[in-house]
Formats: C-alpha cells, structure tokens, sequence
C-alpha cells in the first residue's frame, strides 16, 4: 500500500547564527515522501518550515551556523553533492520549487513564455521550440489558454501567475514539487481551482509533493500524509485519514479544534500562549508550556514514538 | 472628554432618541465611484468599487460583510468612515447623513462613535510610539486634560483586551509584540473612546491560525459587554459563520445575497454563495479524492462591468437572454434573506 520512497530526510538540521544567538530553526527533522504522494508540512509562522525547504534544497543563507544531516532522494545522498553537482543535478531536475509569492516573481519586462522555458533550456539543454511546446502543455494542464505565453506578467491575474508559477516549477519534469505557502494570497474560488489543479496534475503525472502551508483546512485538500511542525521539529507525522479524525499530539488537537468548520459546526478552542523563540528554546517539551496535558515528564525532551505506523513526539504516547 | 461631550450633546440626544428603535446605520443605494483620468483632464471612466449597496445595521448586531479581493469591501467601510464621499446614495448614522455633518460632528463620530481596527496590526501603529502613548494619543485628541485620568483608561482598556500586567508592556513599542499582542492594542485604540460601532477589516487574516480564534473571541466578548455594532469585513466565510449575527456577500460592487448566518448556511440561495461555500474546505481527509465544480473565470472589472448580473459570465445556472441583460433586483427568499438574482423572481 504505501509507495516506494522518493526522499528520505533524517536528522536534517539547519542552524543560523544571529547576534543575539544562534537560531535553531529546524532542528533533527525526519520525514519521508514516498512516489507520488503528497506530504503536507502544517506550521505557524516561526515554527521552521520555510528554513526547512531551503535546507532541502540547499538555498542557504550566509549566517549558517550548522548544516547536517542526510538527505537521500532514489538512492542519492543530496547531502555529499558539491554544491555544483548540487545546483546541476538536484534544483529544477530532481526538486523543483515554488516560492512563497511566487506569483510576484516574475520578471515584469520579460514575456511570460521565455521565462517558463528558462529553467528546460538551462538545466536540461533543451532547444527553444521544444521547451515552448512543453510550456503550451503545462500551460493546458494548469488551466490557462496557450496564448497568455506571449503575454507580460501584468496581463495576467495573481491567480494565473501563480498557476503559470507552477507550471514553470513543472517544465523540468522533476520528481517532487516543493511548494511554499502556494495560494496563501490568493482569494477563496482561486484557491479551490488551484487546488483543483494540483489534484490533477498529482493523479496525472505522478509527481510527489511536499506542501507547506498553515492552512489546515486547505491542507487537507492535497495530503496524503501530514507532518505537524512546532518550534523546528516535527511533533507529528502521520497518514491525513487517520490524523484529520484523530490527531495524537496535543498541539495538533488544539491546532485542528481552532478551525473553524462549516460543515459540522462545534466548538472552537485557541491554544493559549505562543510558541517559543528559536533561540532560546526551553528544556523538555518545547510544547510543554502552552499544553493541557502537561506532566512531570514533560520537562524531559520526548523521544519521536512511533505507533501503527504514525509518530509522534509526546510523552503522552510512550 | 467632557468638552467634546457638551459640543456634541445635541447630536448625542437625538440620537439616543433614534437609538431606541432604529438602526445605528443605515446604508441605502450607496455608490462610491473612483475617477480614472487618461492624462490629467480627460475622464477615462469610472472604477464603480461600490455600486448599489443597501443595507442596516442594528444595536448590538455582528454583520460580517463577506467577499473576494476586489469585491468592494475596503470600500466600502471606508466610505461608512467618512473617508470616501459618495457619488451616490446615502450613510446614516443615527438617521443623520453622514454628509450633513459638520467637521465637528464628523470628528465627534470619528473620535468617539467608531472604532476601526485594521488589517495588519504592526502596519497600523506607529513604530515610534510606545504602548502607552499610542493609547492616550486618541485621549489627548478627544480633550481629556488629565494625565492621570488618561493613564487609569489606558490600564482599563489594556486589561479589557488582556495585555496584562500592564506595566510590562506600557513602555514597550509595537515591534517588541507578536503579531496577537500587537492585534490587542489595535483593538484597545479602538474602544477606547466606549464607540457603539466597530469596524474590523480583517483583523486576523495576517494572524496564525490558533491566534485567530482568540482574537475573534476577543471581540466577540468585547461586543457583547459593551453592546457593540460591529462590522466584520472577511473574506473567511468560516469564520464569519461563527462570528456574525447575518452576513452581507458581497460581489464586484454589489451585495447579491443577505441572510441571517443559520439561513445563509442552511439555505444559500445565490449561485456565487454557493461557490464559495463549495470552495472553502473543513479539514476533512476525503478532500484530497475529489475535484471541486468552481465557477471558472475571474471577477469582472469595475471599470467595465458586465451588462446585467455580474456573476452572469461565470454563473452555472445562468438564464440566457434575462442574467446577462437585465442586472437582478433584490427577492426576498426567507425570513431577512435578500438574493439579488433572477433564478428566485416569483
């Protein structure tokens, strides 16, 4: 039943050094994507998960205090490339990105076709009218008529940029989309037909992604399995069946008992209090502070417990 | 505060006279137009960001005014401010037009009849201006003389919105507090001067999502202690389910559908309403296996609005030959409930 594994992340640490200390932003993460699924990063803002992707994809900034782990996508361990091999091999052809905002990205002067088909001429040395048909493809697979490739970013909407946006992330063909925050700005109808979309193009083409976002409602419209991430690790991984009927970890229960449903209404909680600084993290459970079920052992870090398949970092669950 | 009183206490005994009954607002036929110019004198149109809106607002009531970027919302709570004049229509407060104010009376419903809380909280504040000096500046414009007396408000309005203890954040400024804290602060500026009237634009979109709930109840707890109006702008119909009273959808310019939040859910009669309840998710793992049927396309422009319903180029139901001629009047469909559209014409 589960998939073959596509990317194995374990014990993936990015550090930052800052003046006022260093900034432990994702700390021993460990995470899989099997073929063609979808892995749904949740988080609030602060909680690690934008640092996560740049740790694997390697877009590092200058203040890197620590940087390790493994990282093995089909047998290749990402993390021994050189950083050449890395940006030859990896970027655009194995992993492909799609920033946060990246519906502003383009550039304005630059019509939307030449700069889709950049990364199939750059990276996989296609010619010019080869990459162009592909792009009218991907074009058609995402929903927007061929002729907006001769057309300036403006012309198109924020909804259509960010649909352009990946289908330039998808013209390399790579294995897995990397997809940051991907319609945070964008209003409910676009959402819904990007998601739409994005359906499509995992049922058609078999691609695998890792979604962030911290929509948890709007998460649930890809996910084949979720990851919970809370002050740079992952508290929760799980299969999105079992995890929207019954998260384990307490941070998930109150991050899902804060969404507010329309269809079976209820209650809704908040969690009070908010996370902690990167910085200066507290010993022990670095939810602890904030939780409900809290007890004596809590005080100790909580080892990552694996049950029926799912983990979960909570002494709750030993 | 006692000197703006006296000036506005004429205006303060009609109006309690009307309050009695009426509504607090009332908006009727409203249109706010933007002028675009091709060069500096030739008038290339209009942007009808508001065109037609009708609507009250009852003592005590949360309306939620639900719709997409572009639909008209900002406008709209701009011109029920004061900030933006009409072309047409009118804004009563109190049974008054807001355009018959005088400067003093606009400052009087300004300063202390509505309170505003924006958007994005950390761009609302002053960077420069500390927690307390924030809060006391709308004292010392509203004529409180007293320091003593603007400091005891300060602290009361402070523990209202829960920024306790108090002396831990008088003297901090807006960056030192998260995005939650700084959101309270906000919302302490705008009861501070006790209004009857909150407008919130969006107070939690820029807010994590375990934020959010506590925010919303804030204001929730706040509207009902003080009997508030509040006008709660989103484009969160999830939320708006669980914090308003009615809800007023709003589509490029117009209001299509009106209803009480039970009925609205219960019954959604516009075909536009309906999309959007469609397209919100609840986290539901079976989202994931199926596609969702949304109404392609955009919203129009405002410059150039299609002829008759402006949702008729997307609408799934449309009526040839009657949606695309003839713009819908408003049918009343249930108790309170308003559609503007032609598929309910009796």
């Amino acid at each position: 039943m589960t998939p073959k594994t596509l990317l194995e992340i374990s014990n993936l640490v990015l550090h930052f050094r800052t003046r006022a200390g260093i900034v432990r932003a994702v700390d021993g993460v460990d995470l899989t994507v099997g073929d063609n699924e979808a892995l749904v990063i949740l988080g609030e803002s602060g909680c690690g998960k934008s640092s996560l992707v740049r740790a694997i994809l390697r877009l590092l900034p200058r203040n890197v205090a620590a940087y390790r782990g493994a990282i093995l996508m089909d047998g290749l361990d990402l993390m021994r490339l050189d950083d050449e091999s890395f940006r030859r091999e990896v970027r655009w052809k194995l992993i492909s990105l799609v920033p946060q905002a990246a519906m502003n990205a383009f550039n304005p002067v630059l019509r939307m076709g030449d700069q889709i088909i950049e990364p199939a001429v750059n990276q996989l040395g296609m010619s010019r009218g080869e990459a162009l048909e592909r792009a009218r493809a991907l074009f058609r697979l995402v929903g927007i008529p061929e002729a907006f490739l001769q057309r300036y970013p403006f012309e198109l909407s924020g909804g259509m940029r960010q649909r352009a946006a990946i289908a330039m992330a998808m013209i390399t063909s790579p294995r897995l989309l990397l997809l940051d925050e991907p319609t945070s700005a964008l209003d409910v109808l676009t959402q819904a037909s990007i998601f739409n979309k994005l359906k499509q193009i995992k049922w058609e083409t078999g691609i695998a992604f890792i979604l962030i976002t911290h929509d948890i409602a709007v998460s649930s419209e890809l996910a084949d399995r979720v990851a919970v991430m809370y002050a740079g690790q992952i508290v929760e991984f799980s299969d999105a069946q079992r995890f929207f009927r019954e998260p384990l970890h307490p941070y998930s229960k109150g991050l899902l008992a804060s969404v507010p449903r329309l269809r079976h209404r209820g209650e809704i909680t908040f969690i009070p209090g908010r996370p902690p600084g990167l910085i200066q993290l507290p010993p022990g459970c670095r939810f602890a502070d904030r939780c409900p079920f809290r007890f004596e052992k809590c005080s100790q870090d909580p080892p990552a417990i694996h049950r029926d398949g799912r983990m979960v970092r909570c002494w709750l669950y030993e | 505060m006692e000197d703006m009183e006296s000036q506005t206490r004429l205006i303060s005994d009609q109006a309690m006279a009307h309050a009695t009954q009426g509504p607090l607002l009332t908006v009727r036929d409203l249109c706010v137009w933007f002028e675009l110019r091709r060069w500096v004198f030739s008038r290339a149109g209009y942007v009808r960001a508001v065109d037609g809106i009708s609507f009250d607002l009852y003592p005590g009531e949360i309306l939620a005014v639900v719709g997409e970027s572009g639909s008209g919302k900002s406008t709209l709570i701009r011109t029920l401010l004061g900030l933006h004049r009409p072309v047409r229509g009118t804004v009563s407060y109190l049974g008054r037009d807001l355009r018959t104010f005088t400067s003093q009376e606009m400052r009087w419903y300004r300063n202390t009849q509505v309170g505003y809380v924006q958007q994005d909280p950390y761009g609302a504040l002053p960077p420069f201006m500390s927690i307390r000096q924030i809060l006391e500046e709308p004292l010392i414009v509203g004529g409180v003389r007293d320091r003593r007396q603007r400091l005891e408000r300060v602290c009361e309005v402070m523990e209202e919105v829960k920024l306790t203890p108090v002396e831990d954040f008088l003297f901090k400024f807006p960056h030192m507090l998260s995005g939650g804290q700084q959101q309270r602060v906000v919302i302490a500026r705008a009861i501070l001067m006790r209004p009857r009237l909150l407008i919130a634009d969006e107070p939690v979109s820029m807010l994590d999502a375990s934020i959010r709930v506590e925010i919303l109840k804030l204001i929730q707890a706040l509207q009902q202690r003080y009997h508030l109006s509040v006008i709660y702008v989103t484009h969160d119909l999830a939320t708006a389910s669980y914090f308003a009273d009615r809800i007023l959808v709003m589509y490029a310019g117009k209001v299509v559908e009106q209803a009480p939040i039970a009925e609205l859910l219960a019954h959604p009669a516009h075909p536009y309403t309906a999309a959007l309840l469609t397209a919100l998710p609840d986290p539901d793992p079976e989202n994931a296996r199926l596609l969702k049927e949304i109404p392609p396309g955009e919203p129009p422009s405002l410059i150039a609005p299609p002829p008759g319903c402006r949702f008729h180029p997307r609408c799934p139901r449309i009526l040839q030959g009657l949606c695309d001629r003839e713009e819908p009047p408003d049918f009343e469909v249930g108790p309170q409930h308003h559609v503007a559209c032609w598929l309910y014409r009796p």
